[in-house]
């Protein structure tokens, strides 16, 4: 198959991908796996499993970091840029018809109303999403501090003193190599 | 330029975020309010239309601010800024993934970034519930209003929905019911 024939079928599958999966990026993973490893044999299942690995410790959605490295792996930097565009594009598209649909009939009452009722919902999603990502995480004194640091900052301290969650989250990835390295000093003595 | 802004904003909440889309909703509460694109408000709503449409929550929230200031080209230049340090960045990593993944400082740096992104989704859940509850500050009267019982109703029927071991329900249907239900109650009571 030529490049340009492989970077198309790459653009189609994760263009589908992206256009139907409700649920943000870990919901993509199943379907990125079942289609690159399963349907289109592009990628062994050991690859995928250390490619979703790496998507989640690199900077970006999930979705986008591994569509990219698949997209590379398979056929390069054109193979990249085809499969990036692939899952970016549908969400684009859909969410613009949506902000402009919205736009145009937010002042309606019906339609505040709902959004009235679907601000609650949100609430209660998120806090969902938020107790699956703790379950994850591992359980450790190191994990906590940083847990409590980054809600004390930013939503205590943050009242009176204005600080940039940037800094935030480059504060906890010196702590957490710093006490990374410690504990791994401590083990190899 | 408001088109860098949005470029460069974006391109900045792309790079420091780890862990999933939703870990940038702190980042990009901060950052959009400081520059007056959204209100508090807005961002809650954005979040429900963001579990209502597929896509990566990066890609719809870099795109629905971008039109909500400059249209469509608004919304090209806050999701290419959104994508592009992914990109740059897997590109790299690709390369030399056997060093990444061995290194001991990319191991380290994360035992501090998968808790704070838990911690910074902690902390974007408080200030949304305080829009979401008591959007006008805390006061006596808030025990009068109708729209605070609305609310927390609707809040607790999502969560017992939400969590449910039993009943398994697409997050997508339960914002449709608490869409329902937010105009049956907001014709019933006149608000």
């Amino acid at each position: 198959m030529s490049s340009f024939k492989k970077a198309l079928k790459l653009f189609i599958t994760f263009f589908k991908i992206g256009a139907f999966t409700f649920g943000g990026g870990y919901a993509m993973i199943p379907l990125i796996q079942h289609e690159v490893t399963v349907k289109n044999k592009w990628i062994t299942d050991d690859d995928i499993l250390e490619i979703v690995a790496i998507s989640e410790s690199t900077p970006g959605p999930i979705a986008v970091n591994s569509a990219t490295f698949v997209g590379y792996r398979v056929c390069g930097v054109l193979g990249s840029i085809a499969s990036t565009l692939g899952v970016v594009v549908p969400s684009f598209l859909i969410m613009l018809v949506v902000f402009f649909v919205l736009d145009e009939f937010q002042h309606l009452k019906p339609v505040q109303y709902a959004f009235m009722g679907i601000r609650a919902c949100v609430l209660a999603l998120v806090l969902k999403a938020l107790v699956s990502m703790y379950k994850k995480c591992e359980k450790t004194w190191v994990s906590y501090t940083v847990i409590a640091f980054s809600v004390i900052t930013s939503v205590v301290i943050a009242k009176f003193v204005p600080i940039n969650t940037f800094y935030i989250i480059i504060a906890s990835a010196v702590f957490g190599l710093v006490s990374y390295s410690i504990l791994r000093r401590r083990a190899n003595k | 330029m408001i088109f860098w802004d949005l470029f460069w904003t974006f391109f900045k909440i792309g790079a420091f975020t780890f862990g999933g889309g939703l870990a940038m909703l702190r980042i990009a509460q901060e950052q959009v309010i400081a520059w007056g694109w959204l209100e508090e408000s807005q961002i809650v709503d954005f979040v429900a239309l963001s579990e209502s449409t597929p896509g990566p929550f990066a890609i719809n929230m870099a795109t629905y601010v971008g039109a909500s200031q400059e249209g469509i080209l608004g919304a090209a230049c806050a999701t290419l800024g959104v994508v592009l340090p992914s990109f740059i960045v897997i590109l790299i990593v690709a390369h030399f993934y056997k060093q990444f993944q061995s290194s001991h400082i990319v191991k380290g740096v994360m035992t501090g970034l998968k808790p704070t992104a838990i911690g910074l989704i902690a902390s974007a859940v408080i200030s949304m519930a305080i829009t979401v509850f008591i959007p006008a500050g805390f006061s006596p009267s808030l025990f009068r209003s109708t729209e605070f019982y609305v609310s927390l109703v609707i809040f607790a029927l999502s969560l017992f929905l939400v969590f449910s071991k039993k009943i398994k329900i697409p997050p997508v249907l339960v914002i449709c019911i608490s869409a329902g239900l937010g105009i049956a109650a907001g014709y019933a009571f006149g608000l």
